[in-house]
């Protein structure tokens, strides 16, 4: 049985205590066939880092709705790096205004998805950055 | 690819996380660095938690790593939840309820799928456990499957098998029925705040009068008949010498009480199979399945390799016209020398 899923962390950090997106994701990415590691509410930045080494995945999705995404994704990709895992590409999904869309990129966030983005195109998304990785 | 292996051994987390895949992924490099650990292995006390959906087994692995590391003991947990049978994906949520763990460099948590296992284990999670072992924790915490009745791997990779009930979920029936419950070397009645409990206990308690211990010292130790049969209160998990008189606890996890008499019972158990000789009689019991199972997957791929698929399908053909059983034709196959 030689397997190589994609997996994924889906994760919320910062104080929202809202977690409707992050779970359609996760499911949709179930259905993709990509196994999803699903922390919960309230995680901090070293927490979801954390998290992201134990698991070994290819993948995180960040979902912040509180308008933090600015302080939070670039603490988050700094300690992924430091963990050596450099490696790992980070989506966001959320409530992210378009001018800090292209920020969020130069920091080396893979992809931003606002209210409406469809869950094939997350999908897609990360079939399509995974394969030119490996 | 040894590297990965050696780095485990040096304590390197992220090495340890990448093995673990490997392992996982049953690749090349998976099997080679297991090779490599198996020597350092058979250090840690493998613990299984099992029981149905909703009964709080990944509340409870979380108070019982807390209780474990206040004993300075280093935890690895192995969290095994479904994947789907339709995609092949899965969403792994234990960790929600291991937030407390967070932060503690004495702790390793893992999740993994169950990627089509039945018995409430993926295939690969005693490989995972044995590159834990061989990193050094002292406790490993695996936790099965949401599991029914006949989910029981679990009981021959563990030392100890903690089965977690909850009250209000099944009359005394589902109680005497063979399987999960009889794997238990602990029950824990979690939940225990809820009402209902005192009836969940008194339908346990029936079912071990009714199986118990007799049955398990027949099973273990051929000649000792003569058992004599013990008061069962709370504290009968002092190890008796010969006999382990499965207990029941009572816990309520989402705030850690009766974890202290738990977490004591479960190492009054390590004790006693040390004491009884019963440790290295299951350690022995699952290496030789672990032995046999790759001399049939080694024989397997050989003859897979020498046996042409035409051969094999022409064969079929033949069994399905009902020419042969399937037993005669392998039988047929099976007497090339080559195999």
């Amino acid at each position: 049985m030689n397997e190589q899923k994609i997996r994924v962390l889906v994760a919320k950090p910062g104080l929202d205590g809202h977690d409707r997106g992050a779970k359609v994701v996760a499911r949709a990415l179930r259905d993709a066939g990509m196994e999803v590691i699903y922390t919960g509410l309230r995680q901090t930045p070293e927490m979801i880092a954390e998290a992201a080494l134990q698991e070994d995945v290819d993948v995180v999705g960040l979902s912040i709705l509180s308008g933090a995404h600015m302080a939070l994704a670039p603490r988050i990709l700094d300690l992924l790096k430091s963990n050596g895992q450099g490696d790992v590409k980070v989506f966001i999904g959320g409530i992210v205004p378009d001018e800090d869309v292209s920020r969020l990129k130069e920091f080396g966030i893979a992809g931003v998805y606002g209210p409406g983005a469809s869950t094939e195109q997350i999908v897609l998304d990360i079939r399509a950055i995974i394969a030119k990785r490996a | 690819m040894t590297s990965l292996a050696h780095s485990v051994l040096t304590g390197n987390r992220l090495a340890l996380a990448r093995l673990l895949t490997q392992v996982e992924n049953d690749t090349p490099a998976g099997r080679e660095g297991l090779n490599v650990l198996f020597a350092h292995t058979g250090q840690a006390h493998l613990i299984g938690v099992t029981g149905a959906p909703g009964t709080g087994k990944s509340s409870l692995v979380n108070q019982l790593a807390i209780s474990f590391r206040k004993l300075e003991k280093r935890v690895a947990i192995v969290a095994v939840d479904p994947s789907s049978p339709f995609t092949g994906g899965a969403v792994l949520g234990d960790r929600v309820r291991m937030r407390d763990l967070s932060g503690d460099a004495g702790v390793f948590i893992r999740s993994m799928a169950s990627r089509g296992s039945l018995g409430g284990l993926a295939q690969a999670t005693a490989a995972m456990v044995q590159v834990f072992d061989a990193a050094g924790f002292d406790v490993i915490l695996i936790e099965t499957v949401g599991a029914g009745q006949s989910e029981v791997d679990i009981a021959r990779l563990a030392h100890t098998t903690l089965v977690v009930e909850a009250p209000g979920l099944g009359d005394d029936i589902q109680a005497i029925k063979a399987g999960i419950l009889e794997i238990a070397d602990i029950l824990v009645i979690n939940k225990a705040d809820h009402a209902g409990v005192e009836s969940t206990e008194r339908a346990l308690k029936s079912m071990l009068d009714l199986a118990h211990p007799v049955e398990k010292v027949f099973q273990h130790h051929g000649q000792s008949l003569a058992v004599v049969r013990e008061e069962r209160t709370h504290s009968a998990s002092e190890p008796a010498a010969n006999l382990w008189v499965t207990p029941i606890w009572r816990t309520v996890a989402t705030d850690g009480s009766g974890l202290a008499e738990l977490v004591g019972s479960v190492q009054a158990h390590a004790a006693f199979l040390r004491q009884s000789g019963e440790w290295s009689m299951r350690e022995r019991a699952r290496l030789a399945a672990e032995f046999d199972l790759f001399i049939q997957q080694t024989l397997v791929d050989r003859f897979r390799a020498r046996v042409p698929e035409e051969r094999i399908d022409q064969v079929l053909e033949s069994i399905q016209k009902r020419e042969f059983s399937p037993r005669e034709a392998a039988n047929v196959l099976l007497s090339r020398e080559d195999i």
